[in-house]
């Protein structure tokens, strides 16, 4: 998988799958020039660990907060035409997308 | 499409001789709360497209996600029916995805922390018992609804598109994951649909979900592999979806050993695959493969803050837990009387609740069973539907018990009460007047039934004179036949014996 001319962080071909999953086309010329920008990134973060010691959990929230609920009420939402007024398309009152293919109903 | 469709699949039982089922269930359980997972939009089944939306729901910019406390609350009662642990501390995480169903690109679920994991479920088949562990049962939320219209009648330049309807977008769900089970293989696909069904009695009776399959409210994904005879490393499974009923439970499994079987025999390799159930065909086809798409990108969810159940929390909810469906059928089998074949015969034919339920109208359980196992079964297997859709109702069958108790029709009488309840003729009692059946105790009609017999059979008389009362059988019937079985057979014998002896 390693790949010459990056880091250990993130290597080009890990970049270009990204891209995939994220629906993102990117030409060669873009992958070589940002698999080597974000493998800097990823190394200025990887810093991070070497003065978080074991002893320091993982951060996932900027917030000290935890059992954060709502009662089971219902409250009026939007009305559909709300709903679908930013939709490109609509039909039947429903959000029309082009259909993915490949996938059954 | 399936590169597998060129091979007759091998035969269930002689897949057996070679291989060995391993399997795993998947259950999806949507919480019957009254609002969504993460907001207030109102989870009603049925309701016109898109009128059961928000800003959090159809992920606008900006709207902020808030837990639905009942629907924690109800996937630990999950867990702890299950006996699981409940975590101390966990996480919702995005599960991400391009897919139009979810309109935020991720589905909010949770990942490694889920709430409830380590349980079991003790499940019954033919009277021997099999545990089923329970690896973990999480909490996540429902998907909208696509569909999908064809380029005849689409409107984007005549393109194929799907129609996308937000309703159940968010709506809560718990899902309960099994860890890999190993059953005699002969068994195993009525282990398998042993446990979902028990697992619905389960969310049945903990009243967190109406649990209908027909509607998508219990759905049951079935993983599958097989691995040779007597060996120990799993095979490639593959994920049979839309499994949609308890018989389906059964059939796909049995489908998916046939085709493992024959790519294996074949020398050739089980693909990695979500599969679909097709109902009329018993088959399965072909999803999509397990691929780089399948890559989510789990992360902690910044918008939503860590669960921290605490003890006194999960005691309290500990404690409004039901009776587990199997201590409830031992219960009711001592309670009963009845040995350990009979009751099976009960759960097997799916009476266990409405033998329970006649009981408590007041019939003797030995009464209800004979009933609902015996009459009203025929008539189920005749029209091929379940017990429970022949619309008799346990209070009918209590009340035709009753009548049979007070005398006023026999068992032969009651069995035409219960035509007459299947044919929707009204009430018992109504049922009763309207065809006649009331039994005849009165002396006088009785009596001269009983002379008339007398006269006709002297032999069968003179051996009761002498002293042989069980030669009256014969007397009984022949007024039994004259007075078209409605005669008080009771009573019919002490006139017998009275004018005899
Ligand atoms: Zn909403």
């Amino acid at each position: 998988m390693s790949d010459p001319g990056t880091s250990a962080g993130i290597t080009r071909a890990d970049v270009a799958h990204l891209a995939g999953l994220s629906r993102i086309d990117l030409t060669d010329e873009e992958l070589d020039r940002l698999a080597p920008q974000l493998a800097v990134i990823l190394d200025s973060v990887a810093t991070v660990s070497q003065v978080a010691s074991q002893d320091i959990p993982p951060t996932s929230h900027a917030v000290p907060l935890q059992n954060v609920f709502r009662e089971d009420v219902v409250r009026p939402g939007l009305t559909p035409e709300e709903a679908l007024s930013g939709a490109p398309l609509v039909d039947q009152q429903r959000f029309a997308v082009p259909r993915i293919l490949g996938e059954e109903a | 499409m399936s590169v597998t469709t060129d091979l007759e699949p091998v035969g269930f039982d002689e897949a057996l001789t070679r291989y060995e089922p391993v399997f795993g269930l998947e259950v999806h359980v949507e919480l019957g709360t009254a609002t969504k997972m993460f907001c207030a939009c109102d989870t009603t089944f049925g309701a016109e497209p898109n009128t059961q939306v928000c800003p959090v729901c159809l992920a606008l910019p900006g709207a902020l996600p808030v837990v639905n406390a009942t629907a924690v609350e109800s996937a630990i009662r999950i867990g702890l029916a299950l006996n699981c642990s409940i975590a101390s501390w966990c996480r919702f995480a995005r599960k991400n995805y391009f897919y139009p169903d979810m309109p935020k690109n991720f589905q909010t679920s949770q990942y490694d922390e889920p709430i409830a994991f380590d349980g079991w479920m003790d499940v019954e088949v033919d009277g021997e018992t099999f545990r089923v562990e329970i690896e973990r049962a999480h909490m996540e939320e429902d998907t909208g609804k696509s569909l999908h219209v064809g380029g005849s009648t689409g409107r984007i330049h005549g393109a194929s598109h799907s129609l996308l309807d937000y309703n159940r977008a968010g709506i809560p769900l718990v899902e309960i994951v099994t860890r890999p089970v190993v059953v005699p293989g002969d068994k195993a696909p009525a282990v398998a649909r042993a446990y979902v069904q028990q697992l619905r009695e389960l969310i049945l009776a903990l009243g967190v979900s109406d649990a209908r399959m027909d509607q998508g409210s219990l759905r049951c994904d079935v993983n599958l592999s097989l691995r040779p005879a007597g060996t120990e490393t799993l095979g490639t499974r593959s994920e049979t979806k839309n499994v949609n009923s308890f018989r389906s439970v059964e059939r796909a499994f049995r489908f998916e050993v046939g085709r493992h079987a024959s790519l294996l025999d074949a020398g050739r390799s089980v693909v990695q695959e979500t599969r679909h159930f097709h109902e009329d065909s018993g088959s399965t086809s072909s999803g999509r493969e397990k691929s780089d798409a399948e890559d989510y990108r789990y992360f902690p969810e910044p918008d939503l803050v860590p669960v921290v159940p605490d003890a006194a929390w999960i005691e309290e909810l500990r404690g409004t837990l039901p009776e587990q469906p199997s201590a409830r059928r031992s219960r009711l089998q001592a309670d009963w009387g009845l040995s350990d074949l009979d009751m099976r015969d009960v759960v097997g034919a799916g009476a266990l609740d409405l033998v329970a339920a006649t009981v408590e109208q007041g019939s003797s359980p030995a009464a209800a069973r004979k009933w609902w196992l015996g009459e009203l079964a025929r008539a189920a297997r005749e029209r091929d539907v379940a017990l429970d859709e022949l619309g008799v109702s346990p209070t009918q069958v209590a009340e035709v018990q009753g009548l049979v108790d007070a005398g006023r029709v026999n068992d032969k009488l009651a069995r035409q009460v219960f035509d007459g309840l299947l044919a929707g003729e009204g009430s018992p009692e109504e049922i009763v007047a309207a065809r006649g059946l009331e039994v005849v105790s009165d002396d006088g009609a009785l009596g001269e039934a009983v002379d008339r017999a007398i006269e006709a059979n002297p032999d069968v008389a003179e051996k009761i004179r002498g002293g042989k009362q069980a030669a009256a059988g014969a007397l009984i019937g022949a007024v039994m036949k004259e007075m078209r079985g409605q005669a008080d057979a009771g009573r019919v014998r002490e006139l017998i014996i009275e004018r005899l002896s």
